[in-house]
């Protein structure tokens, strides 16, 4: 089975991952939109999605994987978050002179909006543009280094 | 007491690694080393760590195995492995001279000096409006040092992509 990964593995490893990998990646998205209230953040949660995908490529070969993300939309997707990151950054220079500064809540935060999903303001932006950086990242490394064809070998 | 369990556990586990002839099975035990060193994380009460570590253990997991069926094994001579103790034991030697230096001045397990952790326990709610303190610091106070975590990983990709990439590459036949 690990010698030819295009084929894809069993029956039984392919309908359990058809029951569990919605559940994961809505797992990742429920970990990345509440990494200000709970454990966990945009880090592990674009972790969680990246290893949604790769379940998916691992159980049903590389081709039914690429068709939902192909390295070049994993590529786009990273730079976005990329480029959401740094604008948030800017803005806040922009708006107080201090990179980072919290340009939507200012210096004191509403009481009110405490342990409310929208509330911190920036830090849900950062954390999402952080899940899309790594998420993506992380499954285009791992497309690159596990799926990549040796030429020369066979000879 | 449920620390050192955990801890015998991990130490076994990286023995065997070391030790097994297997590839296979010496991965598998340096997969519960990791899975270890999450379940340690949650009792010194740091479940955000717990998670991100659980997660980046099962997908460096995957890669290994993966890396472990298709590559061939490579063998040092006995030779070369004699000449290149030398130089570990050395190195070895001044890292050990300077931890046990470095060991005596860092205050004693469970009882860290509170200093800015202090200020920021007090004031984080107040001052970023975010429940959980880890996303408060590493978003709101210490956004500069994610910003460079995320410039690595950045780099990381590109360097991973650009010497596995299809174009370019010389054809040899």
């Amino acid at each position: 089975m690990i010698k030819k990964p295009e084929k894809g593995m069993t029956i039984i490893v392919k309908t359990i991952t058809r029951y569990t990998v919605g559940l994961i990646l809505l797992y990742g998205i429920y970990i990345v939109l509440h990494g200000h209230l709970t454990p966990g953040g945009g880090f592990a949660g674009g972790v969680i999605i990246a290893l949604s995908f790769i379940h998916l490529m691992l159980a049903f070969g590389k081709e039914t994987a690429l068709k939902k993300m192909s390295v070049k939309l994993s590529g786009i997707l990273e730079s976005l978050g990329a480029i959401i990151f740094v604008t948030v950054a800017i803005i806040g220079l922009v708006v107080s002179g201090f990179l980072f500064f919290n340009f939507l809540t200012g210096q004191k935060p509403n009481i009110n909006s405490f342990f409310n999903l929208f509330s911190a303001g920036i830090i849900p932006l950062c954390n999402i543009a952080i899940c899309l950086k790594v998420g993506a990242g992380l499954f285009g490394i791992f497309v690159a280094l596990v799926f990549f064809e040796m030429e020369g070998k066979n000879d | 007491m449920e620390l050192q369990i955990i801890l015998v556990f991990m130490i076994i586990g990286a023995i065997t690694a070391v030790e097994l002839k297997d590839l296979l099975g010496a991965v598998i035990a340096v997969g519960a080393v990791g899975l270890g060193t999450s379940i340690a994380f949650l009792f010194l009460q740091a479940p955000d760590l717990a998670i991100v570590q659980l997660v980046v253990e099962i997908l460096s997991l995957i890669i290994l195995i993966r890396a472990v069926g298709m590559k061939d094994e490579i063998v040092i001579p006995k030779e070369q492995q004699l000449i290149s103790v030398f130089p570990v034991i050395i190195f070895i030697a001044i890292f050990m001279y300077f931890a046990v230096k470095a060991l005596f001045e860092i205050p004693s397990f469970g009882s860290p000096l509170m200093k800015v952790a202090q200020r920021y326990l007090e004031s984080g709610l107040n001052e970023t409006g975010a429940a959980n303190i880890v996303s408060a610091i590493i978003l709101d106070y210490r956004a500069l040092d994610t910003l460079g975590e995320a410039t690595v990983l950045f780099t990381a990709v590109i360097g991973v992509l650009a010497v596995i990439r299809e174009i370019g590459r010389i054809k040899q036949k």
